[in-house]
């Protein structure tokens, strides 16, 4: 069994907030993916069996969504918002500064695991762009000099 | 001048506490609407004429008249709070649930009491974490004093109230579509009819407000119809949370008279364009809408008066263009943006946005045709009202189709190899 009995609590906790259960897929998705940094195969199917789903179905939910992710990350996801206010105000150039800075590509992961560069639409900070998330953690008004600060190179 | 919405802000950047809220009258709303009838409360916020604020402008109050009232309505009805701010450009509702989480908690209460809903939802897109910290606190201290849960203040009315963090994807900002990501589906719009005032979550009347729109509510009750009319600077009721992004000096948002122009939007609370920038044109309402261009400045940014130079309101979150960012580049990223958040679910979408990539990537990277430039305006009509499922990609159409029209030269001059200085 992939899920422990707390993450099938937490999910069972979840899925009384709805009149079928089956609507709390994208919570139990988050909660799995919480724990382990992402959902694998085996994940689906133990999820599919709490919430009396096809595993099927559930992957056709948990591949829909941009913040559910299905192969191994490291253990920070960067978003990098990638959309029109962060791109006028140098959105590329930072991403050309990270990938070289972590050495990856976009949708890449560091070789030490500690973090995966993905792109994301829309923060929804416009005022303060550019804007990312690193983890759980959001950073406005990026610049250069800020966004070393924010990957210091390890010795 | 008055700023209901956001007269709590705090400089610090810290949400407004409970007693906060409650000192600047807070929850005397909600007070004084369980005392009227649900419909004296609906008729109350039709009569102020308040328009969605989540970019369409429908009559808040209309909307929630198409909900079953009385003793045969279903019993299970839903109040759901749009929290999916996904639109390019758009941070507004960011500030409101951040700054006020109490404020739009209440305007919730008001609102589900006035349709009779027994539950109610907020929507929130994942990566809003600090909102949905926030928002949590907010709601369990509503519990707490019993502005939610059996018998609000004694009233015989009960409701609960959950947060739902969604996963991320543009188009569950569209309600039906909102509707099945809520239902734990993929998140494709619904046919309609049924609208989902008669069948929406779970089949049940359902009444789908955006987060600013809802935050109106609470003011509107505790104030009364003519102080909100008399907020606005023309026929469009209350106050605006407008925004600016882009090569301004101070970019930013401010709760500002419905009917404020673009130019003292940009002009006097953005502090003007940067050193060395000029202003091309604008976006009024975020990626979806048309550009104006800078002799558009003077219009007052209502519903209607934007209408009249062919682009819309919006969610009123201006975005730039300067002079030396290239117009063709800047509507290829907002075509990214729509190709990559088409749901996939009807042809014109999912097959036409990406080849409109395509056309556009061609012409910036030196590959296009004259005649690509005429391809790119059929899509606008292949793509746009009427041709397909939802309102992606006819919203996506708008920035596209107003750039042909006013920057075409920009378009060609990639054609005949002379390309100004273009940024990324």
């Amino acid at each position: 069994m992939a899920l422990s009995e707390a993450e099938r609590e937490a999910i069972r906790e979840e899925a009384a907030h709805y009149r079928d259960k089956s609507a709390a897929s994208i919570e139990a998705l988050k909660i799995v993916q919480q724990r382990h940094g992402w959902v694998s195969d085996e994940h689906i199917k133990d999820i599919a069996e709490v919430l009396g789903m096809s595993p099927d179905q559930l992957d056709g939910v948990a591949t829909f969504y941009n913040l559910i992710y299905r192969r191994p990350v490291g253990k920070k996801v960067i978003h990098y918002c990638n959309s029109v206010s962060c791109w006028i105000l140098g959105a590329e150039e930072l991403r050309e500064q990270m990938e070289k800075r972590l050495r990856i590509k976009l949708g890449e992961t560091t070789q030490d695991g500690e973090y995966t560069l993905l792109p994301i639409v829309c923060l929804g900070a416009c005022h303060r762009a550019p804007v990312m998330m690193v983890g759980d953690e959001t950073y406005f008004e990026i610049d250069p000099a800020r966004l070393d600060a924010i990957f210091p190179v390890k010795t | 001048m008055e700023k209901p919405l956001t007269k709590n802000f705090k400089a610090d950047g810290t949400p407004a506490t409970l007693e906060e809220y409650l000192q600047s009258g807070g929850y005397e709303g909600l007070r004084k609407a369980l005392a009227m009838a649900p419909l004296e409360v609906q008729q109350t916020v039709k009569d102020t004429g308040l328009r969605g604020r989540g970019g369409a402008g429908f009559s808040t109050g209309v909307k929630w008249s198409f909900v079953p009232m009385g003793d045969d309505a279903p019993r299970t009805k839903y109040l759901i709070v749009n929290g999916d701010e996904m639109e390019p450009g758009a941070f507004k509702d960011r500030l409101l649930m951040e700054g006020d989480p109490h404020q739009l908690v209440e305007g919730v209460i008001i609102s589900a009491y006035a349709i009779q809903a027994s539950t109610a939802y907020i929507f929130l897109r994942g990566e809003y974490r600090l909102a949905a910290e926030r928002l949590s606190q907010a709601i369990g201290a509503a519990y707490e004093r019993n502005y939610l849960g059996d018998d609000i203040f004694g009233s015989g009315y009960d409701l609960d109230l959950y947060l739902h963090t969604s996963a991320g994807r543009y188009i569950c900002g569209e309600e039906t579509a909102l509707l099945n990501s809520l239902e734990g589906r993929r998140a494709i719009p619904r046919a309609k009819p049924p609208y989902p005032q008669v069948s929406g979550l779970f089949g049940k009347p359902t009444i789908v407000n955006n987060v600013e729109t809802l935050c109106n509510v609470p003011h509107i009750v505790h104030y009364g119809v003519d102080w909100y009319k008399g907020l606005s600077k023309t026929a469009d009721a209350g106050t605006k949370l407008y925004g600016v992004s882009g090569r301004v000096r101070r970019p930013g948002a401010w709760e500002l008279p419905m009917g404020t122009t673009a130019r003292e939007i940009i002009e006097e609370h953005a502090g003007g364009m940067q050193e060395g920038y000029s202003l091309r044109g604008f976006l009024p309402g975020g990626a979806s809408t048309d550009f104006m261009l800078p002799e558009h400045l003077d219009i007052p940014l209502d519903f209607d008066a934007v209408t009249e130079v062919d682009s819309r309101l919006g969610t009123g979150t201006l975005i730039l263009l300067d002079d030396k960012t290239c117009a063709v580049r800047f509507v290829l990223n907002l075509e990214q943006f729509f190709a990559q958040e088409s749901c996939g679910w009807c042809t014109p979408c999912r097959d036409g946005l990406p080849w409109t990539v395509d056309l556009l990537q061609d012409l910036v990277e030196g590959r296009g045709r004259l005649e690509d430039i005429e391809q790119l305006e059929r899509m606008t009509g292949f793509l746009g009202p009427g041709n397909t499922f939802c309102a992606l990609a006819p919203g996506a159409m708008e920035p596209l189709q107003s750039a042909l029209k006013y920057f075409r030269e920009d378009f060609e001059n990639y054609i005949a190899k002379k390309v100004r200085v273009a940024h990324g």
